[in-house]
């Protein structure tokens, strides 16, 4: 029971993360909840719909398809956040001093949760294909084992559901004032943590060298299964034996992004 | 899709196949469970998955993770590694899918 509560939250716990964080990143745009509510169903439904014909991705590209797709999910994902960056970089000031005003500020609100909300249907839709596979293999387990394997499954997605929540609990704390620069580098580095993944699944499937592997080891002070670690694999993107070709994917985006996020904001000022 | 990345693999320079390694899943474990592989060069390990259920190929030390559908088998690119042992395991099934690749 213990085991599938474990493997569950570990696939919602990113998902869940970048919900809690978005939530609190488009805080002052009204009615984004139910536009992050519909990037979440869309969410499940396209893991669904993946898990499905799962199998036949996974032949395609000469066995790599899975790879491919999840590289795909990835860079399309990073994208959506680059962009939401850089777009509040020019009209973030904008939109917190305006916020209470109708029409004009609500319609260019709605515009920039586009990219966010895609970008959490993104992510849902990644973790939660995995985790529907692994739901269907405890269906067609021993029967003996299915009830506590579910109990334990359930257990997993609400303290999944528990670290969203408390994450975004956590950034409503930060006055408003600094709300948008600290959920701008929390995104930035969640935009930077899937370059990395993107790397990881190109260099699995052989498309991308290694190179240096592992570039540094910190597992004896970090492992990457304890709780700290898992956390911040998360939100940062962290493990403790990276390959040299994902620590560098992972710096490229982050200084791409925020190289756009300055010229986004200085053409602004100009 | 696939013509191009047939394209992008004969790009990396290859003189000879990389040693290949199978690995069988049957009844949520590995056999073998030790796999010895050659150090400082790319090795492809091909999992079979012998049950009627997908089981995740989950390693953080090889920094890998593929699901592999039942009754089918998975190919994962590992390496170059440096000589060591690199643990994985089955993550849906972690208490008796285990294993480790020995890199000498």
């Amino acid at each position: 029971m213990f085991a599938a509560a474990l493997v569950v939250f570990r696939e919602s716990l990113e998902a869940a993360l970048v919900i809690g964080i978005v939530a609190a990143a488009t805080r002052p745009i009204a009615r984004r909840g139910w536009w992050i509510a519909l990037g979440v169903a869309a969410g499940v439904a396209g893991a669904v719909g993946v898990a499905a014909v799962a199998e036949s991705i996974s032949q395609m590209a000469g066995g790599s398809g899975q790879e491919v797709f999840t590289a795909v999910v990835l860079a399309l994902a990073v994208a959506m956040l680059a962009w939401h960056n850089v777009w509040m970089a020019s009209h973030g000031r904008q939109m917190a001093t305006q916020a209470r005003e109708l029409g004009q500020s609500a319609a260019r609100g709605e515009i920039a949760l586009t990219a966010i909300v895609t970008a959490v249907a993104l992510t849902v839709l990644r973790e939660g294909s995995e985790t529907v596979l692994f739901l269907i293999g405890i269906a067609s387990s021993a029967n003996s084992s299915r009830a506590a394997l579910t109990i334990g499954s359930l257990l997993g997605f609400a303290a999944g559901g528990a670290s969203g929540v408390l994450i975004y609990a956590g950034l409503l704390r930060v006055p408003v004032s600094r709300l948008f620069v600290v959920t701008g580098w929390l995104i930035l580095l969640l935009a930077a943590g899937m370059a990395g993944q993107f790397a990881r699944v190109l260099i699995q499937a052989d498309v991308l060298p290694a190179l240096a592997s592992p570039i540094w080891d910190t597992s004896s002070w970090m492992p990457d299964d304890s709780v700290l670690g898992t956390l911040l694999r998360a939100l940062l993107g962290y493990q403790a034996q990276p390959s040299a070709t994902q620590v560098l994917f992972y710096f490229a985006a982050l200084v791409l992004i925020l190289a756009a996020m300055r010229r986004a904001q200085t053409r602004r000022t100009a | 899709m696939k013509q191009l990345f047939m394209l992008l693999s004969l790009s990396s320079p290859v003189l000879a196949a990389d040693p290949e390694f199978a690995i069988q899943l049957r009844q949520h474990r590995f056999t073998p469970t030790e796999i010895r592989v050659p150090a400082g060069v790319k090795v492809k390990l091909v999992i079979d998955n012998q049950d009627g259920s997908a089981e995740e190929f989950d390693s953080f030390a090889l920094n890998r993770e593929k699901i592999i559908f039942p009754n089918s088998k998975g190919i994962v690119f590992i390496g170059p590694l440096k000589p060591g042992r690199y643990e994985f395991i089955g993550e849906f099934n972690r208490s008796t899918a285990s294993g480790v690749v020995i890199a000498e």
